[in-house]
């Protein structure tokens, strides 16, 4: 595999992520876009194609939702593609971006992503009843809490583990998200806080998982050549991995995420890593649920299977430890907008290796980083390795 | 292109679900290529939820395909998408043997036009209660006056295309019919009739790309070169473009033909997307392929014996509308054709042109353009 031409980051935007906004989804991406460009000094000629993430349409209640939110994006009038992998789109996106530049197609990309879930009244959850099996699932009533209780629960079976072993990541990271000023969680949280919280569905109680948001995210690519006559300061894309297993999750060992790993390994090649654990600065692995961290940095090679717990009490996640975890605040704190938050992670990996993180910035210089989301019924991986 | 494997499309299919359609035309195209799934790299799908009654149907994908624990993602939108998705991926060096798919269950969506009906602009257009096809007969009028024709031209369309599908086993709405018989079908949306609109079918196709060396090692001269690729979108919002024309189709066709190093007049055969009779006409014009369509039409340039065979396999109005896999209907005429594979449709000519547009209220479109090997 020899990948043709060097992709770079060059400019970031993002809306506040919150429970309900106001804007139009069409708006939302817009004013993200619009940042996204501010923060490169580029307009919107610049661009050459647009590549759109966004979760399902039954938030939105809007058929083909990638051309309704066209314009809002920059699309018009160039070329515009919308990629879904379910809950893993935020991190596809970019990779998909990454594909229009790489081919050589395009040599600069504007990578959106936009969520709106307030719209679904009462609460979000009930359109995710839609997403199950027509025949043999849905008709059970189930939501995400209750399957995602089904992982937790085995992973913590599995490997002997207690809920504050899991807890300490929403403290973590809603903690760390107190210091993003696009963050909706903005309340410092104790560990006895999350282990009283509310019982939703044994073990998952309510601050174990991430608030549903709205918000938009925009990324700007460029070719090698276009990237140094933007920024003296770009950051490459230098690993992309993706891999999507079985629809029938039931018929899988919910304990460890192999499509995950399989992404991971994907993406480490071509970015000629081989031994993650050292070789990575800081991760931004996919956490809706604050179990969902410790499976993916085991998924991603950055924890042995099973000890991904103990590092975050030992402090290895923290902001300043060894290898840090979300430092952004990652879902649970900044908030969930599905698919925007997965390009969160993205944008995060790129204002830390600039160093223009501020109060979130991760110490002594990071040049490599990687970003996960993860998604559909607990099926599909997608990884993003960035370097300075 | 080394593989290409296709259902029949048919009006209904209730013997099986959406998964064994997929498997269908998964294992003819694997058998075509002379490939496993497990020699696969990636697998790209192509759905909306919406017409599939299931959020996030990406879900759904990878089983049928033999794409479990395999790179595997869906685009939102026609198969010509997904396959331009597979050509970049190829051309980044990450993939040599890329899988397509797009697949069709309309018989299944119980509301149509009214899941239709949800792609307009839910703040400013969808109060106004109007159906998607009565905004594509704006369109038709608004073509028509344009040129001061009367509908003579869509039945013109339409008797083609449902007269060519009669010779494509795989068409669900060949028939004999006559210019007065589509004159006098009852109106959809004036002047649109109902022969003038394509019909929904189910259909499933599944396409495998591979990298320049790789087809040839696979496939010798029935490898089918994909040229040149290109995709454009204009406004989504039905207030901001002019109805009649499409803009985008041909900033779609300029970066395909630039790619491909060709002119529109290198084209010998085309296979444009028709859900809308005067779509055909609009589009033949917006890539470039005539100048006046409903004229040359009318001289014969569009059908079997002319300069110009258009939508031989008998395009949505004889083949059946298709929703996400429309295209990839086009795409499979254009590789039988140019494999030479076409049997009493079979043309002659070495590059051909598929198009796709993505229905109402998009303006949204995709090419590709294809030549052929050596005649086997």
């Amino acid at each position: 595999m020899i990948i043709k031409r060097k992709v770079a980051v060059v400019g970031a935007g993002m809306t506040k992520f919150m429970r309900r906004a106001k804007e139009t989804p069409k708006e939302l991406a817009f004013q993200a876009t619009r940042q996204a460009l501010d923060s490169c000094n580029l307009q919107r000629k610049d661009i050459e194609a647009v590549t759109m993430g966004t979760a399902p349409d039954a938030f939105d209640g809007v058929h083909m939702k990638g051309e309704y939110l066209l314009d809002g994006s920059g699309g018009t009038n160039k070329p515009y593609m919308r990629v879904y992998v379910g809950g893993g789109t935020g991190v596809f996106a970019p990779i998909h971006g990454w594909m229009q530049v790489a081919s050589g197609l395009s040599d600069t990309c504007l990578v959106v992503c936009e969520e709106k879930m307030s719209v679904t009244q009462p609460h979000p959850q009930a359109a995710f009843n839609s997403i199950y099996d027509n025949f043999i699932e849905r008709q059970l009533g189930v939501n995400l809490v209750w399957i995602f209780g089904l992982e937790m629960h085995r992973y913590m079976k599995r490997y002997g583990l207690k809920k504050e072993d899991i807890a300490r990541v929403s403290v973590k990271n809603k903690n760390n998200a107190l210091d993003h000023p696009c963050a909706q969680f903005k309340q410092k949280v104790t560990l006895d806080e999350v282990l009283d919280s509310e019982v939703l569905a044994w073990p998952v109680q309510r601050m174990d998982i991430s608030p549903p948001s709205d918000g938009a995210v925009a990324l700007v690519l460029a070719s090698e050549e276009k990237a140094k006559r933007i920024t003296d300061d770009p950051v490459w894309i230098d690993g992309v991995g993706w891999n999507l297993d079985s629809s029938f999750w039931t018929n899988r060992d919910l304990y460890y995420p192999k499509y995950v790993e399989y992404a991971a390994r994907m993406a480490y090649k071509m970015a000629g890593i081989d031994n993650p654990r050292k070789q990575i600065d800081f991760a931004e692995p996919y956490d809706p649920f604050n179990y969902k961290e410790l499976h993916h940095t085991e998924g991603l090679l950055l924890a042995k299977k099973g000890e991904a717990p103990q590092m975050v009490k030992d402090g290895v996640r923290e902001r300043d430890g060894d290898q840090p975890t979300c430092p952004s605040g990652g879902l649970l704190g900044v908030g969930n907008p599905i698919a925007a938050a997965g390009l969160m992670k993205c944008a995060e990996m790129f204002w830390q290796l600039r160093g223009e993180a501020g109060k979130r910035q991760v110490k002594n210089h990071p040049t490599t980083a990687v970003a996960q989301a993860w998604g559909d019924l607990m099926q599909v991986g997608t990884v993003v390795v960035m370097r300075r | 292109m080394v593989g290409l494997g296709e259902t029949q499309a048919r009006a209904v299919t209730p013997e099986v679900s959406y998964r064994e359609l997929i498997y269908g035309a998964a294992v003819r195209a694997y058998e075509d290529a002379g490939v496993s799934h497990h020699d696969v790299d990636a697998f790209i799908a192509s759905s909306e939820d919406f017409l599939e009654g299931t959020s996030i149907f990406d879900e759904y994908v990878p089983d049928q395909l033999g794409a479990a624990l395999k790179p595997c993602f869906t685009t939102t939108a026609d198969g010509i998408f997904s396959l331009i998705n597979a050509v970049m991926l190829i051309k980044t060096g990450a993939a040599d043997l890329v899988v397509v798919e797009a697949h069709s269950k309309a018989s299944e969506v119980v509301d149509l036009a009214g899941v239709e009906k949800l792609g307009l602009d839910p703040n400013w257009v969808r109060p106004l209660d109007i159906a998607t096809d009565t905004i594509a007969g704006l369109e038709a009028r608004r073509y028509l006056h344009d040129r001061e024709s009367d509908d003579e031209p869509l039945a013109r369309v339409a008797v083609k295309n449902r007269n060519a599908a009669l010779l494509n086993p795989l068409a669900a709405y060949g028939s004999r019919l006559r210019i007065e018989d589509a004159r006098e079908s009852d109106p959809v949306a004036p002047p649109l009739r109902e022969h003038y609109v394509a019909q929904p079918a189910d259909y499933a196709s599944v396409l495998v790309i591979a990298e320049r060396q790789k087809a040839l090692q696979l496939a010798g001269d029935r490898a089918v070169e994909i040229k040149g690729v290109g995709f454009n979108s204009g406004s989504p919002n039905l207030d901001s473009r002019r109805l009649g024309e499409c803009d985008a189709a041909a900033a779609a066709a300029k970066s395909a033909f630039r790619l491909a190093a060709l002119n529109p007049g290198d084209v010998r055969f085309a296979e444009v997307d028709d859900t809308y009779s005067h779509r055909e006409l609009m589009h033949l014009e917006a890539l470039g392929l005539s100048g006046d369509a409903a004229a040359e039409l009318k001289s014969g340039m569009f059908g079997f014996g002319g300069d110009l065979p258009v939508n031989v396999s008998g395009g949505a109005l004889g083949f059946g509308r298709l929703y996400e896999a429309q295209g990839l209907a086009r795409v499979g005429e254009v590789v039988k054709q140019l494999r030479g594979e076409a049997g009493r449709r079979q043309l002659d000519g070495k590059v051909a042109l598929a198009h796709a547009w993505r229905g109402i209220p998009t303006e949204t479109h995709a090419v590709a353009i294809f030549e052929g090997g050596e005649a086997p």
